[in-house]
């Protein structure tokens, strides 16, 4: 066992960071792991749900190690994860663009970025493995975009000073998740993981307080299955979706980290939600999903609103245009209010921007929540050509989905809902609060804090699954070799399947009015209106209520079509829903315990005139909830941050 | 907008499917064409009946789960777009349109409109992959890759695995899915060492999994969404002959 500074264990909560100064806790965690020789590796077994970044790499890695790998997904191709859809890029302290950048600086901006509600020790972690997770991708054959010499271009993103984002056009998460998918097929091919596509996790088995398998459900034949393994790893991903509208994937869901939860893994920081400032904005209430544009295209493009309401009310009711808005009459906000990062600033800071602009009646679209975001100086300077060039699949995007060319009129751009920083507390090791039950990528609550920045969620991911999962569980399993595997009639699995399939029944058995959707989208309403950009007491406490009502109401009025034993995405859906319903309530109790701005999470009553207002000296603390019953109200843990190396001060972009 | 909607039904893999008519009032032109199904689903549901099955989850064009063969086409009639990405301002007010799914013996229907395509998975799984373990990788700039061979090897390594290269060829050939990842390797050094591996192991599960021969028709560079061009199925051949001389 690594060696471990005590101060951690607080409040029943052990974060195992290792002694040492921040630079070397990786590595001395390394040095003193324990291993697991070959021959019992292969009669470890190990549970991966969830295969995109995070999963698909953890469980090709373990595979490689010689573990026998169980993995699932609920799409019907692990290739089909929602990684897939990030666009922008990946960061890695590389420094190949010699512009002063370093583990150090990455690790520093991110714990920045995070508004210091971020552990130091994983950050850094994260930080010095960013450099291998690029040499493990090119290996892969993955094709970074590359300058003219030969060697990888980088380009700067999301709030940062320097180049250090790695990009495949605007298919980053594509290109990554297909080199993890391509080695974890890989994997399958020689026998060495079992894939269990269009199976969706529905319970965790514990015994004796330690993870031991899942219940799964084929969602084709609807049968559930039973399987035993000596650790589970959940990358789940992450739960923007309890808003409906996001830009998440639909299938996206809290199910898996949500069961868990209910068995003993406290949800940490579960109010951390990251609004994106650059969506296309809602057209019309029949929308499934929102799209993001990538942030990239920040570095060109320029965000304003007019100066005045009455322009703004013009070009709402389509009366001017925005090329007839004078220079001297628009309002470059973000370049007025934040000077030295401008349109770069990060992205909890421009969505709130946006939403004040809207909220002071200057929004340009019908609804009245949209900005511009103009290239026609990026066009002047680099020629239409360049700009194009630079931009490849989005603006082609951009106008299949409005209509409009992005090259000729500005774009309309809004916030949305895409990332949660939240999720279940894990400790250094990425372990939760329960024995041999691990969780990586968007599912852990670990190194975002507050804020993430552009461009570290794929970093995080593959970093978990590549770099930091195999020792860790490998860690854990050091200590289960003995451990035979558990039949799966003992009582434990029989009750997990029991419950799960009479959940299924009682859900087809409620024959109501009301469709899955009708209750997504009452709730995601209630979320985006009180808990989304802007949050208070006023407005959580009254949000607690309505959730609460919206859960029993679909409990009795919910109509779910179809049968059990059958391909059923709205019983699927259902369920999903439920736990978000759940989960809604757990980020409200979050939002009102949390009495400070930080990042994402803004709370009206704490500003200085429009910008976050942290509380140091009670709030730099990770809420970790414990689960204590349906009715009950959820135990608060705090895990204590302490910030050996860099120092907390007023986040300023200005 | 109004449409008459004609649907493929079929309760399971083994089960007699039919076409069904349903009528569709209402649709906005900015509508998706999934928005719209959502819509029609809704509608059913609220009936009491049961609502289309269908694969999608990013409807952002990328993750390639959307599948639906549309009057005709697959995708749809829109060039280079998925089905979440085709909108209904492509449509008359009035059209009817046709709905199927993919249609392949190696692609087995599931329920309506969503089938199996875990034959492209087994493909990839016999040789679409670098044999790298984690940790084992040089410092990436030791590689140096000329960006005209870069950028080539993008746009293959481009495809979304969708299919519908398959749906549209009448021969339900997989060669366009198959030639995307063989070139992809084979134009960058890391693809190197198993080249010739590669392009054996791949091409004899497709045909093991029963997709059709290629006869050069096109339909496939025509339907595919990420434009996967057919000068990679030309490269896929070179390749194999390659392949099967070396291996003599
Ligand atoms: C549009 C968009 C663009 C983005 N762009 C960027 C970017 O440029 N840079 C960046 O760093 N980050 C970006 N992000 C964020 C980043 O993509 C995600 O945070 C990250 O990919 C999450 O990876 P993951 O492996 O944790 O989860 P996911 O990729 O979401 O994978 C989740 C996996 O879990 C499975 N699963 C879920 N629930 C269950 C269940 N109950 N049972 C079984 N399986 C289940 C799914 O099938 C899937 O395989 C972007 C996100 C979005 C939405
Ligand atoms: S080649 Fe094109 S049509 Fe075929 S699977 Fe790939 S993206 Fe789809
Ligand atoms: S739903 Fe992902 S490509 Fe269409």
């Amino acid at each position: 066992m690594a060696e471990e500074s005590n101060q951690t264990i607080t409040d029943g909560l052990n974060s195992k960071i290792p002694g040492g100064p921040v630079g070397d806790k990786w590595t001395t965690y390394k040095r003193n792991v324990k291993l697991v020789n070959p021959a019992n590796k292969r009669k470890i077994e190990v549970i991966v749900v969830g295969t995109g970044l995070a999963g698909a790499s953890a469980a090709a890695s373990l595979a490689e190690l010689g573990y026998k790998v169980k993995a699932f997904c609920f799409q019907d191709s692990p290739r089909r994860a929602h990684s897939i859809a990030a666009q922008g890029g990946i960061n890695s302290a590389k420094n190949y663009k010699n512009d002063g950048d370093s583990v150090f600086r990455l690790f520093y901006d991110t714990v920045k970025g995070g508004d210091f509600r971020a552990r130091e020790a994983n950050v850094h972690r994260l930080a010095e493995v960013s450099v291998n997770i690029i040499d493990q991708c090119v290996a892969q054959g993955v094709p970074f975009a590359r300058e003219y010499g030969g060697l990888l271009d980088n380009r700067s993103f999301g709030g940062a000073q320097v180049s250090r984002t790695f990009y495949a056009r605007g298919q980053t998460g594509q290109q990554l998740l297909l080199g993890a998918y391509q080695a974890l097929e890989r994997q399958i091919g020689l026998g060495n993981v079992e894939m269990f596509t269009r199976h969706e996790m529905a319970e965790v088995v514990t015994i004796d307080g330690k993870a031991r398998g899942i219940i799964a459900k084929n969602l084709i034949t609807g049968a559930f299955e039973k399987h035993f393994g000596h650790a589970v790893l959940l990358a789940t991903g992450g739960y923007g979706n309890v808003f409906f509208l996001s830009t998440n994937a639909m299938g996206s869901n809290v199910t898996a980290a949500w069961k868990a939860h209910k068995k003993g893994a406290f949800f940490g920081n579960p109010c951390y939600t990251q609004i994106h400032p650059t969506c296309i904005p809602v057209s019309g209430d029949y929308q499934s999903k929102l799209t993001l544009m990538s942030e990239s295209l920040r570095n060109d493009g320029r965000v304003w609103v007019p100066k005045t309401k009455e322009d703004a009310k013009a070009i709402r009711e389509g009366k001017k245009r925005a090329e007839d808005i004078k220079e001297e009459d628009r309002d470059y906000y973000l370049e007025r209010k934040y000077p030295s990062y401008g349109n770069l600033s990060p992205r909890d800071i421009a969505s709130r921007a946006a939403k004040e602009a809207c909220d002071d009646g200057r929004g340009i679209v019908a609804s009245g929540f949209g900005v511009f975001l103009d290239f026609a100086d990026a066009i002047k300077r680099l020629g239409v050509d360049v700009v194009k060039a630079r931009y490849g699949e989005l603006f082609p995007m951009y106008q299949n989905i409005t209509n409009e060319d992005p090259l000729k009129t500005p774009m309309k751009i809004y916030p949305a809902v895409h990332y949660t920083m939240g999720g279940l507390w894990v400790d250094y090791e990425l372990q939760t609060s329960v024995q041999g039950l691990y969780a990586l990528g968007e599912a852990n609550f670990s190194d975002h804090g507050a804020n993430r920045l552009g461009a570290s969620a794929l970093m995080q991911g593959l970093a978990d699954g590549y770099f930091v999962a195999p020792y860790t569980v490998g860690n854990y399993l050091a200590g289960e070799i003995f451990t035979k595997a558990i039949d799966l009639n003992h009582p434990a699995f029989v009750e997990a399947e029991k419950s799960a399939s009479d959940r299924q029944k009682t859900l087809l058995g409620i024959k109501g009015k009301r469709s899955v959707d009708d209750f997504h989208k009452a709730l995601g309403h209630i979320m985006w209106e009180y808990c989304g950009m802007a949050r208070s007491a006023e407005g959580l406490t009254k949000a607690r209520k309505l959730l609460q009502d919206l859960r029993k109401e679909f409990w009795s009025d919910v109509l779910v079509p179809g049968g059990l034993n059958e391909f059923n995405p709205e019983l699927d859906k259902a369920g999903r829903v439920a736990d978000f319903i759940e989960l809604g309530e757990l980020m409200v109790v979050d939002a009102l315990n949390r009495n400070e701005s930080c990042g994402g999470h803004f709370r009206v009553e704490y500003q200085d005139e429009g910008e976050a207002k942290r509380d140091d000296e009670n709030y730099a603390y990770v809420a970790a909830w414990e689960f204590k019953g349906m009715d009950a109200d959820p135990q608060l843990h705090k895990e204590p941050l302490q910030f050996d190396n860099v120092k907390l001060a007023v986040r300023s972009y200005k | 907008m109004k449409f008459k909607l004609k649907v493929w039904r079929q309760a399971n893999q083994n089960a007699q499917g039919k076409l069904v008519d349903y009528d569709i009032d209402g649709i906005n032109a900015d509508m998706s064409f999934l928005e719209m199904v959502d819509v029609l689903n809704d509608k059913l549901i609220k009936k009491g009946e049961d609502p289309i099955a269908f694969d999608h989850d990013c409807r952002e064009g990328i993750c390639g789960m959307c599948s639906m063969y549309i009057s005709g086409r697959a995708h749809g009639p829109q060039h280079a777009a998925t089905t979440c990405q085709l909108y209904m301002r492509k449509f008359k007010d009035g059209d009817t349109i046709y709905v199927e799914p993919w249609r392949a013996r190696a692609f087995p229907i599931v329920k309506d409109l969503a089938v199996d395509r875990g034959a492209f998975d087994r493909i990839i799984a016999a040789g679409g992959f670098v044999s790298v373990n984690t940790g084992q990788a040089q410092d990436a700039n030791n590689l140096p890759v000329e960006k005209a061979f870069a950028e080539k090897a993008m746009d293959a390594a481009a495809c979304i695995g969708c299919g519908a290269c398959v749906a549209a060829c009448k021969n339900a050939s997989a060669m366009l899915f198959v030639s995307a990842k063989v070139s992809q390797m084979a134009l960058l050094p890391q693809g190197q060492p198993e080249r010739t591996r590669r392009a054996l192991a791949m091409v004899a599960q497709m045909d093991a999994e029963g997709f059709g021969n290629c006869t050069n028709t096109g339909a496939c560079e025509a339907e595919c969404p990420k434009e996967i061009s057919l000068t990679n199925i030309a490269r896929l051949n070179r390749e194999y002959i390659n392949a099967s001389v070396i291996a003599e």
